[in-house]
């Protein structure tokens, strides 16, 4: 059964106000052209969890989609602060709740094995747990010892973007593979953007790399570059001057107001973004090819 | 021979790092000390990276955690859960490097909040991988430019444990050294920070001066050889040559 839509339809009919919405991926293959259709279609109230917000929450919190965040590490990759996160973190305006990465992609785990709970070693970073009364303790039936516990995280919708699926909905991922497979197995709907939509023969050509299945899909989304200036191993590259540039242009809510208005109001869909960011920065992220070795999985 | 802050601290930090270990990279300069040892004395280090890349060869320098760069080349690449679950706490991991704004008397190191967490002065960007890192690591690192604001007697919020009473029941060996612009801090008896070594042309005062308590002193504080030529060739022509991070006084 095709579940092919566009991404606009796919985020009116699977993302609602008031949402926990965990849109998956960690540096690589964030879902920015999902982000900006939420955007477009005024969404609010949501419940943004990402381990790393990135500018991509950083984008949607300023455009007013949420109400409150969950989190593991509040920065710019590599560059600083996400300073409008951090602007209304100090301020007391938005509401969030924190843990450590480990302690987040635990959380989903747990959601996806269809727990209420998962433990892990302790730390010894008791503050967060003081801050986070999310965080219990339990001792563990065979050995004594004191174990940490986090609750499972079952968003109502995950959005994934991937290389490659079928109209079905199985999904090949290659590169940093980040928490998309726990993501997608903990929620409620899934929502893929891919690069380009296959055959279901080059899926079953390769099964090992199917790291979510149809069978947890909701929609399939065709959205070429949607992960820009995220990025796509082996498609294009990651946007480090926007991710760099992004610390000038957060340094008041009016130039990421002015930011929004051209990048994301001011254009119709994914196909206008790329073309808008124009020829010199499409042949910068442009990346040389390097294939693995086929494997052969034998005939039988 | 001129050299700058970072240059030193770099340096002074790839020499801890001994052949054949497995070292969780963190992004800045702890990535630059990593590649630097691996191209001078430690050949044979495993960079992991917590996106989930393990034996990664960056053929570029990483401006974030999860580069592309990281991935193509490298000997496995796996989910976030395993890299925390199978690599660290499973106690993989021989070093890691911790940074943040506070480090303290027992290297306890606060990346979360300056001032009451409900409250916050400033708000940080918080753990990332860094309480399990400060756990688990059989040996932690730390890269600090050393100023009074930044060694505070106590931090505002422990991110990560240091070498006190907070690391019984941890499985990791905790803080080794810290290094600064002006020397490098170890552990002495039950986890305090001591100055055991000056980079060449500081003082004791200088590190007094610049910390935020009564900062003691080894007997025999030794200093530290001056970075070789090879040891700045190859971070200025090869790993940073845009100089993104060394530039400047870190």
């Amino acid at each position: 059964m095709t579940k092919l839509t566009p991404l606009s339809e796919a985020i009116a009919q699977h993302v609602h106000d008031g949402d926990l919405v965990y849109a998956a991926g960690f540096t690589h293959l964030i879902p920015f052209a999902a982000a900006h259709e939420i955007i477009r279609q005024g969404k609010r109230d949501l419940i943004l969890a990402r381990a790393t917000p990135d500018i991509l929450y950083e984008q949607m919190v300023a455009a007013g989609c949420a109400r409150k965040l969950i989190f593991s590490y509040s920065g710019n990759p590599g560059v600083g602060s996400l300073r409008i996160l951090r602007a209304e973190m100090e301020a007391g305006r938005l509401e969030y709740e924190e843990y450590s990465h480990f302690a987040m992609i635990t959380r989903l785990t747990a959601g996806a094995a269809n727990l209420s709970f998962l433990p892990m070693r302790p730390t010894g970073s008791f503050d967060l747990a003081r801050a986070n009364p999310q965080y219990r303790t339990l001792t563990c039936p065979y050995t004594g010892e004191t174990l940490v516990t986090v609750p499972a995280l079952n968003p109502d919708v995950a959005i994934i973007h991937a290389q490659r699926a079928d109209a079905d909905g199985n999904t090949h991922i290659w590169g940093i593979l980040g928490e998309q497979k726990e993501a997608a197995f903990a929620s409620r709907r899934v929502i893929i953007t891919a690069e380009e939509i296959v055959d279901e023969a080059v899926i079953r050509s390769d099964p090992n790399r199917t790291l979510i299945p149809a069978m947890v899909v909701t929609a399939v989304c065709h959205v070429p570059y949607a992960a820009h200036p995220s990025y796509t191993q082996g498609y294009y590259d990651r946007d480090n001057a926007l991710y760099l540039d992004w610390d000038k242009i957060s340094s008041s809510p009016d130039t990421v107001k002015a930011w929004l208005a051209e990048w994301v109001y001011g254009v119709k869909d994914r196909n206008d973004y790329w073309a808008k960011l124009g020829v010199e920065t499409r042949a910068r992220l442009a990346v040389r090819p390097r294939w693995s070795e086929p494997v052969n999985y034998g005939e039988f | 021979m001129n050299y700058s802050p970072s240059e030193l601290m770099t340096i002074n930090a790839a020499r801890l790092l001994r052949d054949g270990d497995v070292v969780f990279v963190g992004v800045g300069l702890p990535n630059l000390a990593c590649n630097l040892a691996r191209r001078t004395h430690a050949p044979n280090l495993t960079l992991v990276y917590e996106a989930g890349v393990i034996g990664a060869q960056p053929a570029r320098l990483p401006l974030s955690i999860g580069d592309p760069t990281l991935v193509s080349g490298a000997a496995a690449v796996c989910s976030m859960y395993e890299i925390f679950a199978f690599y660290l706490q499973r106690g993989l991991i021989d070093v890691g490097f911790l940074g943040g704004a506070q480090i303290d008397r027992f290297a306890n190191v606060n990346a979360t909040v300056i001032g009451p967490y409900s409250k916050p002065k400033v708000r940080l960007p918080g753990s990332g991988g860094s309480a399990e890192i400060a756990a688990w690591a059989k040996r932690t690192y730390f890269i600090t430019p050393h100023q009074k604001r930044r060694f505070p007697e106590k931090c505002d919020f422990v991110t990560g444990a240091g070498g006190g009473v907070l690391r019984a029941a941890l499985r990791g060996g905790g803080p080794h050294a810290v290094v600064t612009d002006i020397g490098i801090l170890e552990p002495g008896a039950g986890g305090e920070l001591i100055l055991t070594a000056l980079h060449p042309g500081r003082t004791v005062e200088d590190a007094l001066a610049n910390t935020g308590w009564a900062l003691k002193v080894s007997e025999q504080v030794r200093t530290t050889e001056p970075p070789a030529a090879n040891e700045l060739w190859f971070l200025r022509e090869e790993l940073d040559p845009q100089g993104i991070y060394l530039k400047g006084a870190a």
